[in-house]
Order: structure tokens, then sequence, then C-alpha cells
């Protein structure tokens, strides 16, 4: 860590180019929030401006906060992402190293099967999904969607994870062996900890789906207990399209939830990925 | 990370339990619908209305986003987790549901002698035997208004082609006000609001759209062109960017004022009753010239049927029944102002507004949309190449007359008129 | 899965002659995956060889392949999606992931301050549901609301203002740039994290060379995020080719104006489950669904089999 700081000259045109793209990424965000605080004629009026006191109102945020179970959709959403993100990295972790691990005849094959996922939408399958779930009883359960997008997850994961266990040194994995360490222990003591890096960055990309998904909520869970917060806002802007005040109120309060639990995670994230530089 | 995953875990398996524990005592139906913006209503006083009548029976409204709905419902069929009571669209999307086994015969339901063939015809098979959905409303076209900004103006109420255009032109020389609130960017509000609007007073009404479906005319003779002439005429007179202007957009530029006439449905009387500050009028699409009849569309758009695979036919033919009656009919012609009651009880109104559309159907023939019945069969879909020829020629991207081509061209590839 | 249990004899480094532990690491992924994943689709894409014939479902063989390229009407909006989704993709490659590589690049900065800040604002579009990304652009993009025309004459260039998104010519490539507006943080945290992962000993090296700033990140960063690279490639080429929902949200499903958005997801959604009044057609829908499959299928391969073969891997 003995590397000279670049000069303050270029680490200056550095944040510039961060800050400009900053501004870029954060804008839209930026003019939803202010605007959900301003009555219906001032976001006509003047988009841009800040809610000042006159043009200041919660109008929207009363108007959300009467219609649906927002607490609870949130709720659900966060299960369904909490759990299926947690099976598609066990697994899919177990699927990767076995895969880049092992020789042994189909390897290829069957990392071709695994990979074919990524390449059709899985909602094409809806009937036949539904019609399991249906047999099963899980229509209108949080169970039905975990399965779905463990299933949905699955694929990509391992198709990245394998890449990054492609580069855990052999000498490290021999010499457990030599230890007389179990394949098991090779892979929860010596791999995971080695990729958690990747585990993070797969983690955030299965998450995004699933938070945001609203397909299957809509087919295979839609009734009120289980109604995901991508569908709540999504029925609710159908009942309040021209209610500009309520949609922004709306969308503000499910960017927040989103926003928390990324920043909880981007802690994990970045200790992962910094775990894997320093060794 | 371990024990907060279980925690998660144990958490989910709780919930989980929770939600599959239902009521065992009474049975509940459950409405499958597109109308999201009617909860409240059916929550606060429909439903209780019915429930009152029905102890025993529990209702429960589960709307779905309407750009997703016939996509959810198609799926909840085939997987046979649909509602009880499906809500339906006119015609042949309904039709074919009835006809895949989706959809139960409710000829022998006792509340469907008080509907009219005619209101009916939107839910019965073509050979006029079986009738499925219970039919709920129709909407009418016209034109809703700014009364202050005519009165500011001094401009009368158009009444012919020549009229209306005059008054717009007076409108956009003023200055004050965007003389018409529609946009093409959403598609259906150009083919919907605006050719289905005026077109019935070109091709007459019913006259035209029979001719049409046997075969005697085309899409390409001069009274189905002429409605893409008129449209290619108000292109000058619609707000800037019209072209990316979507169906909120205009709603808004409306009830915020900056608009002086909105192309309109009935069903937005509701709407712009909550959010307009000024006084609104309504006339109905202008005539070629004066002393011509007058056409209206006066279009059958929802109703009420029961699924096939219902476990529970009987308490759901009763409320069935309800919606059938004349009780019903008042409740929801009242709680959502220009969805019109298809019950041949006349039920009494109090919206001035709604008031002012309906008593359109005495004085002007009324039609429905011309490529609901029969003609959206096949593919191409003549009511989608619709949409996208009538946002086409107002942008300019085809003319009057190509866009009728293609749209022929279209139903020719698949459509045989019977002989 | 008795290839794995008699391939125990060409063991790598492994003499054990049962490796029942590679069944037990892939088992559960398999399960779930084929259950509920594979025969669903399999289920849809037998689809593609039955059509409706007279209520009854029938065989056809490759008709229905026929008819999508046979028929005119089939045939041109077929490869019009496609086109369409190759610009899609071409403007992701060419906008996305460069901005991707440079924002990694930035961000890797050694002792750059606020990076965890930095790090946050830019991904948190890529975190938004495209239900609120749709709803926001389409309100930023509007003529109606102003913000554009407005953010426009600040730099003086109001003139340049038009409805994009109303317009043939450019409503692909603003719904295009939308999307790489959100998802740009993809391609930069996999390459971030990619260029953490090169060891300090290597760049200090690099440094007592002489090779620094820009140098080093041509001759030796680059190198060695390249299998990263070519990961976030054929992720968006499988992304792309998959897309569907921000297209829907913004333009709707008949992709306007006059279908100059549509793209093979969207092609496909009206086709199978219908729109309005345009019944879901199952077998052509499975049919369009198995030709985006084997488009994707074929780029994989050749990423795979050409491109990731001959790629240098290090490992550390």
């Amino acid at each position: 860590m003995a590397r000279p700081t670049a000069s303050p000259f270029r680490m200056g045109l550095v944040h510039l180019a961060l800050v400009i793209y900053t501004l870029i990424a954060l804008f839209p965000v930026f003019l939803t929030v202010i605007n959900s605080f301003k009555d219906r004629s001032a976001i006509f009026r003047d988009p841009l401006g800040l809610p000042m006191p006159k043009s200041f109102s919660l109008v929207g945020y009363e108007t959300v906060l009467k219609q649906g179970d927002f607490a609870l959709y949130f709720q659900n959403s966060f299960i369904v992402t909490a759990v299926s993100i947690f099976f598609v990295l066990l697994f899919g972790a177990m699927a990767a190293f076995a895969l880049s691990e092992y020789r042994f005849r189909g390897n290829t094959l069957m990392g071709l099967y695994l990979a074919l996922g990524i390449m059709i939408p899985i909602r094409l399958g809806t009937v036949a999904i539904l019609q399991g779930m249906v047999a099963t009883g899980l229509v209108n359960t949080l169970t039905a969607l975990i399965l779905v997008y463990t299933a949905q997850g699955l694929p990509l994961a391992v198709f990245i994870l394998n890449e990054f266990m492609r580069t855990v040194s052999d000498d490290l994995k021999n010499a457990g062996r030599i230890d007389g360490l179990s394949e098991y222990s090779i892979f929860f003591r010596l791999v995971l900890p080695l990729v958690r890096p990747a585990m993070a960055t797969v983690a955030v990309f299965t998450m995004i789906p699933i938070w945001n998904d609203l397909w299957f909520p809509l087919i295979l869970a839609p009734s009120d207990a289980t109604k995901t917060i991508t569908l709540g806002s999504q029925v609710f802007i159908g009942q309040f399209v021209t209610n500009w005040n309520a949609v922004l109120a709306a969308l503000t309060l499910a960017i927040v939830p989103v926003l928390v639990l990324y920043m909880l995670f981007s802690r994990q994230l970045i200790r992962g990925i910094t775990a894997g530089a320093v060794k | 990370m371990g024990s907060k995953t279980l925690k998660t875990l144990l958490m989910a398996s709780s919930i989980l339990a929770g939600a599959g524990m239902a009521n065992a005592q009474e049975t509940t139906l459950t409405i499958e619908s597109w109308r999201t913006d009617d909860l409240a209503i059916w929550q606060e006083k429909l439903i209780p209305a019915f429930e009152a009548k029905n102890p025993g029976i529990k209702v429960k409204f589960a709307p779905t986003p309407p750009t997703e709905y016939d996509a959810a419902l198609g799926a909840r069929f085939d997987a046979g987790s649909a509602g009880d009571i499906i809500t339906c669209r006119p015609f042949d999307k309904s039709l074919e549901q009835f006809k895949r086994g989706n959809l139960t015969s409710l000829n022998d339901l006792a509340g469907m002698k008080n509907f009219s063939d005619v209101a009916k015809a939107a839910w019965t098979t073509d050979d006029g035997k079986d009738t499925f959905c219970v039919p709920m409303a129709s909407v009418i076209h016209g034109f809703i208004y700014n009364q202050e900004a005519f009165e500011k103006l001094g401009i009368k109420v158009p009444a012919t082609e020549e009229e209306f255009f005059a008054a717009l032109e007076k409108i956009k020389a003023d200055g004050t006000y965007i003389p018409m609130a529609m946009g093409t960017k959403d598609l259906w509000e150009a083919a919907t609001m605006g050719y289905q609007n005026i077109g019935p007073t070109y091709w007459k009404g019913e006259e035209g759209r029979a001719k049409l479906i046997k075969g005697e005319a085309k899409l390409t003779d001069p009274e189905w062109v002429e409605p893409y002439k008129v449209l290619l005429k108000w292109k000058d007179y619609l707000g800037d960017g019209f072209e990316a202007q979507t169906y909120p957009d205009s709603q808004n530029l409306f009830t915020l004022g900056r608009a002086a006439i909105y192309p309109a449905g009935s069903w937005e009387i509701g709407l712009f009753n909550t959010q307009v500050q000024f006084k609104m009028g309504a006339f109905p699409p202008p005539v070629k010239k004066a002393g011509d009849e007058c056409y209206i569309s006066d279009h059958n758009d929802i109703g009420a049927g029961l699924n096939a695979k219902s476990k529970h036919p009987e308490e759901a033919k009763k409320f069935l029944d309800w919606v059938a009656s004349p009780e019903f009919a008042e409740i929801y012609a009242n709680a959502l102002p220009g969805f019109f009651s298809l019950n041949s009880t006349p039920v009494k109104m109090q919206d001035p507004l709604a008031q002012e559309f309906v008593s359109w159907r005495e004085k002007c023939k009324p039609t429905i949309r011309s490529t609901y019945q029969i003609l959206s069969r096949g593919t191409p879909n003549l009511e989608n190449e619709t949409w996208v020829e009538s946002a086409n020629v107002i942008n300019g991207t085809d003319t009057p007359e190509a866009a009728a081509k293609k749209l022929q061209d279209g139903l020719d590839s698949w459509y045989k008129p019977a002989k | 899965m008795s290839t794995i249990e008699q391939s125990s004899a060409i063991a790598g480094g492994d003499r054990r002659p049962r490796r029942w532990h590679i069944l037990v690491f892939l088992a559960p992924a398999l399960l779930i995956y084929t259950a509920v994943m594979i025969l669903p689709l399999i289920e849809t894409l037998r689809l593609s060889l039955f059509n409706v014939r007279d209520g009854q479902s029938v065989f056809v063989g490759l008709g229905n392949f026929g008819v999508l390229f046979g028929d005119t009407r089939w045939a041109a909006s077929f490869w019009n999606a496609l086109k369409n989704n190759f610009v899609f993709f071409a403007i992701h490659m060419l906008v996305q992931n460069p901005i991707g590589v440079a924002l990694a690049a930035l961000l890797s900065v050694p002792k750059l301050r606020f990076a965890a800040f930095y790090r946050t604002a830019l991904f948190l579009p890529t975190l938004l549901s495209f239900v609120i990304v749709g709803f926001i652009w389409k309100l930023i993009l509007s003529p109606i609301w102003g913000v554009s025309p407005f953010l426009l004459d600040l730099v003086g260039l109001k003139s340049l203002f038009s409805p994009w998104l109303g317009k043939p010519g450019s409503a692909l490539i603003a719904v295009s740039l939308i999307s790489v507006w959100q998802y740009v943080g993809i391609p930069m945290m996999l390459i971030y994290a990619a260029m953490l992962n090169i060891p300090d000993e290597v760049l200090e090296a690099a440094e007592c060379d002489g090779i620094t700033g820009w140098s080093q990140f041509w001759k030796i960063k680059l190198p060695l995020i390249l299998p990263s690279i070519g990961i976030i490639s054929i992720l968006t080429f499988v992304g792309n080719f998959n897309a569907f929902d921000l297209v829907y949200t913004v333009q709707g499903a008949l992709a306007g104006p006059d279908g100059s958005t549509d793209i093979l997801g969207t092609l496909l959604y009206r086709v199978f489950f219908g729109f309005q009044l345009q019944i879901g057609d199952k077998s052509m829908g499975a049919t369009i669904a198995t030709v985006m499959f084997l488009i994707i299928l074929s780029g994989v391969c050749l990423y795979l089999f050409a491109i990731q073969r001959r790629m240098r891997r290090y490992q550390f």
C-alpha cells in the first residue's frame, strides 16, 4: 500500500467526472422526491423548484398511506428477496464449484445445461409453472415466488461464480487436500471466502430482478396478504395515474426501502470485495 | 450472516403458514377485474350492499392493472386459478373465453330479462343462442370542453365540422389555451378518442359497420378514409410535442385548465369532477353539415361473467343476479358517472355532465366501435392496427389513404366475409 | 446422473473411486432449476411444434416456423423486432459498457475520497424498479412537463429538443439510453470488483517500471479485466435479447410509434399472452420464443467456445 497518490490536479479531474455522472444518475430520483412534496399545480408550474412553504404539500403521502398496506407489501418483498438470494447463492456456488473444480464426463454439457436458463425468459414457462403451483397448493404463498426466483437466479449465479472460481489458486486447494480436508471443507472453508466479492456481486444482481418483478407476483401471488411492493405500487399507479402527487409519493416511498437495503448490502459487498483483494 | 439468515427463514416460514389459513365458514367470491380505479367503490358501496342482503357470502374485488389484465387472466384460466366472477371485455375477447370453456352460459340467469338484446349483444354468441356475461355498462364518446374558456373567447358550442374547426382556430389564435388535449404517444388515444369518436358520423354508424362486416364496404372507401383526413387536420391544434404526450398528460392538460377541448370518453367524468376547478360542458361529435343525422359511439364496455371452473357456482350466480338488478345499476351508475347502465330499467343519474352525454342517445344514432365485433378475431388484429395507424396519420408517418390501405390489406389477409 | 458416477475413472487430481460429493454439490441446483424452470420451458417450446386446428391441438412439425418466416406480415414484424433488438444491443455495447468500465476505473483510483458515496449513487438507478424508471423518464422527456426543454435551454440547446419518445426516428435510441442509464451499474460493479482483485504487487511492479496512469490502465489493468469484460458483454447480449420490461413500461405493449421500439421481448409478449383484443396465440408465441432461444444460444456458444476458450485467465 505504498503507492503514491495521484497528483491533486488529476484527482480533481477524477472527481469532476464522477460528480458529473453522479448528477446524471441522481437527477431523476431527485426530481421525483422534490415534486412529491409539492401541490399539484406547483408540480406542473415549476417542476424543478424546491418545495417552498407556499407550494409544500403532503397530500400525495396522505393518499398513499390511506390506500393499501405498504408496510406489509414491503415485508413480503423483503422476505421473498432475502430467502431467494440465500438459496441462489448457496446452491449456485455449490454447483459452480462442482463445475469449475472437477473434471467429469458431461461437465461442459452440464455447464451449458445450467446456462440455458439465462437464455429464455422464465416468463414463458408461466402457464406450466402456475399449473404446478396450483397442483401443489402453493398459489398465493410466498413459497411459490421463492421457488421461481431461486430457479430463475441460479443460471446466472452459476455462470458468474464459475468464472470467478476458476481464478482461485489450485495450489491452495491442493494444499488443503494434502492437509486432509474433505471436499466439502475445501468448498466451505477455502473457496467460499475467496469468492466473496463475486458472491456479493451475484447477490446484488439476483436481488434486482426479484425485487422489481411484477409478473410473477401478479400471476402466482396476487392476494392482498402476499402482494409485493412492486405489484402494490403498480396497482396504485394504475389507480391514481393522473394524480401525480400520489404517484410521486408512492414512487418515493418505493425508492427508500431499496436504497436502505442496498446500503446495508453495500457494506457487505464492499467488505467482501476488499477482503478478496487484500490477501 | 448465518444467524441473520436463519431468522429470516424462520420469519418467512411463519408468515407462509399464516397466509395459508382461510375462513372455512363462509363462501368467498373473488372478482377479477381490470378496473383498479373502482377498488374504493366496490369496497365501500357495492360489496357492502350485496353482503348485507346475502349473509354467508363474502365478496372480494381483486383488480389487476388494465395493461396486464388480459395476459394475467389468460394464464390464470389456463392454470385453473382464476377468480369466480370475471369482468368481461366486450365482444370477441370474451367470446373466445366462452368458446374455450372458461366462461359459463348465463341463459338461465333470472336477471338477464332486465337487458335488451342490444345490451346483451356484446356478450352473446354469433348465433344468438348463448349469453355469457351480465352487461354492466356502456361508455359514450364525445368532447368535453372548458366552459369558462368558451365564454371568455365567445365561442358557441360547435355543432358542425366547420364550426368545430372555427372554434379550434379561434382558441389557437387567442393563445391562452391549447385548443385540444390529445396525444399520440399511447396510440389508443388517437384511435379511441379520435377515430372511433368522430368516425361513426362519416360511415353512418351501424349501417357502415354492418357493410364492413358483410364485405360490402372496404376501409379504403371514402367514408372510412374521411375520418382520417379530419384527424389529420386536428394535428395543428394539438399541444407542442403531442407525439410524446401520454394519456395522463392529456388528462392533466385539460383538468389543469391549460387546454380548452378534450376528446373524451364518458368514463372520464368521475375523475374530472374531482380534479377540475372550472365548469365543464360536453358536445357530441360534430356533423358534416347542419341538419345531418348525428351518430355517437355508445359502446358496451364492461360485463360480468361466471368462471366455468368456479367452486361456488350457486353463490356466484346469486351475485350475478344482483349485478343484473336495478339496485346495482343505480349504485354503479351514480358511483361511476359516465359508465351508463345497460339495464332496461331507467336509472336516475345525478351528475349533469353524465346526463348531457346520455341525452345524446335521444337525438343521435348509437353505434359501437367499428373494430370490436368479428373484425378483430384474426391476425393481424384490426383494433391494434387501428391504434398504430391512427397515431401514424396524426404524426404524419402515413397519409390517410396509406393508413386505410394498410388496415384493409391486413383485414383481407385473414377475413373472408360470409356471403 | 450416471455420467457423473462413471466418470470417476478420469478423475483430475483426485483418485477416490466414487465422487459422490460432485453429485451433492450439483443436486440442489439441478433439482430446483429443472423442476421449476426447465420443465415448464420445455412444455412451452414443445408448443411451437403444435397448432390449433378446429379446436384440436395438432402436431404441425416446423409449420409454425414456416408461417413466421414465410408469411409476409409475420416475417415483417419479426425482422423489424430483430433489427431493433440489434440496435438496442449495439447502443448498450457502445455506450453502457465503456461508461461502466470508465466509471469502474475512476472508482478504483487509490485513496479516492467519497468512493462509497459515488458507488452508491452510481448504482442507485440499477436498483430502481422499471415501474419507477419508466414513469420518471416519461415525465422528464415529456414536452408537457417541460423539464428537458428547460434543461436544454440552460445550455442554450433548446432548439434541439423534440418529443423523442414519440418520433419513430428517435424513440428506440431514447429508450435504449434510458436502459443504459438504468443498467450501467452492472458492468461498473463487475469491472470494479475485477479491478480490486488485481493484486497490489502487480501494480507496484508496474509502477517500478514506470508504467502509470493511462498506460497502466491500457497495458496492465485492461488485459487483467478482459475476462470480466467478456462476461459483461455476454450478459449484455443475453439481457438485451430478453429485454422487455422497460420498453413495455415506457412505450406500451405495441412498442410505438409505428412499431419503432418493438423488440423480440415485446413481440413475444403480444403474441404469446395477447394484448387488448388480440387473443394470445400460444403456438406462434412459442415459435418466436424458440427462435429467440436459438439466437441467444448461438451467441452464448460463440462466446463459450470461440472467445472464452482463448481468453487468458490469471490465477492470483
